[in-house]
């Protein structure tokens, strides 16, 4: 009896081994494409761009403020079409605690000025030249907007372009 | 499920064959064979033992080898099936494998899309089944050899004269073997590389016990190997990445945490000619161009601090080195390997000419990275960029830009001359001058423009190659023990006034028959007789 117990325990663990080694690696497998994908509750990696004048942004001087961090390109129709929303929510929200950070994907300095002077812009914008910002938050398509918490959590990841609405929603939550 | 006593008192587990102690047959169903199956010594194979709960009908489903053999089977069919056509990550890019397949293979193209072979590697359903087979492969190893071991451990020099009359080598003559008789036949054996035991003048010799361990030997090898693949999924284990760097300019190599930056200081690309000689003469003239050598010189950095993304770190130089084509630059745990190339536009040069009279009033090149404001070419005579689109398309009737990369770039000028202090608008394209606001009487010019390379590179790291070189090893060491050693025995009883002489081996029995022959020579022994032979030879002469 005691034997055939041993061999019960042993059979167990070892058949328990081999599953957890099988759905480790097909779990793996499967999550492969978006293993860099960040989840709401991750801590937002901390970064440290560049303004079109030199002057430095990092996130984490933003502790205590929500950041609506959107990353656009001037060749991104939709990215377009959603700035002057931002741009009227942020006059707004601004003085409650809300940043915008606006990271281009890289480029040129000529591009981008004439963009914020055709949009009058007044949020700051970073240039993330290197790609490594976007690498961090693994962000493929453009638009996509980061809502990060004053405690530098994510919030939300809004993949695409946002209607007044949603970005007025969004500015709420940010809300220290 | 009840444990089986044996005549001679041994109590063996469920499901022996063979008793363990003296090798009487103990199950039913063995009695009237003439020759034992000496499969696994007899022993209780130990999945058929038990079959309670689902853990052990798990086990056992696992422990057959008809389903290790079916799970391979099907394996090796998947695996052929995903060969029939190219698979998706070996097609180019830019198509869509959904578009891909019909086009390329018709109806069956589209099947084998919809079924989702073009992944079939990468598939839920054949990592399964690799699994699967890695776990029949444990169970199957672990059923057989813990009690072969047992059995081939717990020999008893003593055997039943039932077990000896069932072997394959067997034979039986009055005689009796004294002490020196003994002595000499153990001498005999121990020549031949025996290991010999005795009991009350009974004899068990016995060499190449280690060969039995060979196919588990090889299943260690294959479970090391597969644990191997497993760990390329481990964060950390494997990093397969592509990097592009135009030359001048550094990036940082993915995977290494912001460590290790890599400068593309430039590319060469050499192609045959005449001066290579005579013997390439007329390949030349078949093929045309062919490619001597690509390479790319590269300066490795190391970064001197921790960065944050999009932070500039101060980098110090390790070392310059090129890359050419199965040479690759290793830095640290990574491997980088030189695998295509591209030539992009670099700079763009435009001449200010006066139309009326086709004077040039200077040059402007424009670095299409960073393009100026303002290019001032002296003497009132300057030129503004008021727009930049990389790749310029007109949608509803606006310039705008496709993509970042300037794959077809273009200008929106304000020429500024001492004759047109206002300045005029020219939007120039390649190819392509628009003047929106009026007949100007200034143009810009489409001189030249500079390319540069990029090179392809891919980043490489993988840890888990130990893994599978030492599982390669016991693979084959495994099967070295199995096919070139034998396991061979020789029993020598005595009952009743006579010499009971019996042998088993794994394999070639010819030549243990001949071995033996050696031994038995003139000694009292019975000379060995193949049964299977005998029989064989019985069956032909009763025809």
């Amino acid at each position: 009896m005691d034997r055939k117990r041993r061999r019960h325990i042993m059979r167990t663990v070892i058949l328990t081994c081999l599953a957890g080694a099988i759905i480790f690696a097909l779990y793996g497998n499967l999550t492969k494409d978006d293993k860099k994908a960040l989840a709401a509750g991750d801590v937002a990696p901390d970064f440290l761009l560049l303004d079109l004048d030199g002057n430095p942004y990092q996130l984490e001087d933003f502790r205590g403020k929500g950041v609506l961090l959107n990353f656009w390109g001037t060749y991104c129709k939709p990215c377009k079409d959603e700035m002057p929303y931002l741009n009227k929510q942020y006059q707004h929200y601004k003085n409650e605690g809300v940043e915008i950070l606006a990271v281009n994907v890289g480029e040129t300095k000529i591009e981008i000025e004439n963009f914020v002077k055709q949009h009058k812009l007044t949020f700051p914008i970073i240039v993330d030249h290197k790609a490594e910002v976007q690498t961090a938050y693994n962000i493929l398509p453009l638009p996509t907007t980061v809502l990060i918490d004053s405690e530098g959590r994510i919030i939300k990841y809004h993949l695409g372009e946002m209607d007044e609405k949603t970005i007025n929603e969004y500015m709420e939550m940010l809300k220290p | 499920m009840n444990t089986v006593k044996c005549e001679c008192g041994h109590v063996n587990p469920p499901g022996t064959v063979l008793c363990e102690a003296c090798g009487r047959v103990v199950a039913e169903e063995n009695d009237d064979k003439k020759l034992l199956d000496m499969r696994y010594e007899g022993s209780a194979r130990r999945s058929t033992t038990y079959n309670q709960t689902i853990i052990d009908k798990i086990w056992n489903f696992f422990s057959s080898v008809k389903v290790g053999i079916s799970l391979i089977v099907l394996t090796l069919i998947a695996s052929i099936i995903g060969t029939i056509f190219p698979q998706e990550s070996n097609l180019n890019q830019a198509v869509d494998p959904s578009v891909y397949y019909p086009e390329e293979y018709g109806w069956f193209g589209k099947v084998y899309y919809l079924l989702g072979f073009h992944r079939l590697y990468e598939s839920w359903w054949y990592m399964l089944l690799v699994a699967s087979l890695g776990v029949s492969l444990v169970i199957c190893s672990l059923d057989r050899a813990i009690p072969l071991y047992k059995a081939l451990k717990n020999q008893r020099v003593k055997r039943h004269e039932s077990f000896l009359r069932r072997q394959r080598i067997y034979n039986r003559q009055p005689g009796v073997l004294d002490e020196k008789e003994i002595l000499v036949v153990k001498e005999k054996l121990r020549k031949k590389g025996y290991h010999v035991l005795e009991d009350e003048g009974d004899l068990l010799a016995e060499k190449g016990r280690f060969s039995r361990w060979g196919p588990y030997v090889n299943h260690i090898g294959l479970i090391i190997f597969l644990f191997g693949i497993l760990l390329r999924n481990v964060p950390g284990f494997y990093v397969n990445e592509k990097l592009w760097i135009k030359e001048g300019e550094t990036r940082v190599i993915p995977g290494t945490d912001k460590e290790y930056y890599l400068e593309n200081h430039q590319f060469l690309i050499e192609f045959y000619d005449e001066s290579d000689g005579e013997v390439f003469k007329k390949a030349l003239e078949d093929k045309g161009a062919i490619i001597k050598n690509f390479q790319a010189d590269v300066i490795l950095y190391e970064a001197s601090e921790k960065s944050l993304p999009g932070e500039t770190p101060t980098l110090e130089k390790i070392r310059e080195a090129e890359i050419r084509i199965n040479e690759p630059l290793k830095a640290g745990q990574f491997s980088l390997y030189l695998a295509t190339y591209d030539l992009n536009i670099q700079t763009l040069e435009f001449s200010l000419i006066k139309k009326e009279n086709n004077e040039n009033y200077g040059n402007i090149r424009i670095d299409l990275e960073n393009p100026e404001k303002t290019y001032n070419l002296g003497n009132g005579y300057k030129v503004d960029v008021l727009g930049y689109f990389p790749d310029f398309d007109f949608v509803d009737g606006e310039p705008v830009t496709k993509s970042p990369n300037p794959n077809n770039p273009a200008f929106a000028f304000k020429i500024i001359t001492p004759d047109e202090p206002e300045g005029e608008i020219s939007f120039v394209a390649v190819q392509q001058t628009i003047e929106p606001l009026g007949e100007n009487d200034y143009k810009l010019e489409f001189q030249t423009m500079d390319t540069a390379y990029a090179i392809g590179l891919i980043v490489k790291k993988d840890l888990t190659i130990p893994f599978i070189a030492i599982g390669g090893a016991i693979f084959l060491i495994g099967v070295a023990m199995g096919s070139f050693w034998q396991h061979r025995r020789i029993w020598i009883k005595q009952e009743d006034g006579d010499i009971l002489l019996a042998g088993h081996t794994n394999k070639n029995w010819y030549g243990f028959l001949r071995e033996i022959e050696t031994i038995t020579e003139s000694t009292v022994l019975p000379n060995p007789i193949d049964q299977t032979e005998e029989e064989e030879s019985n069956q032909t002469r009763g025809e």
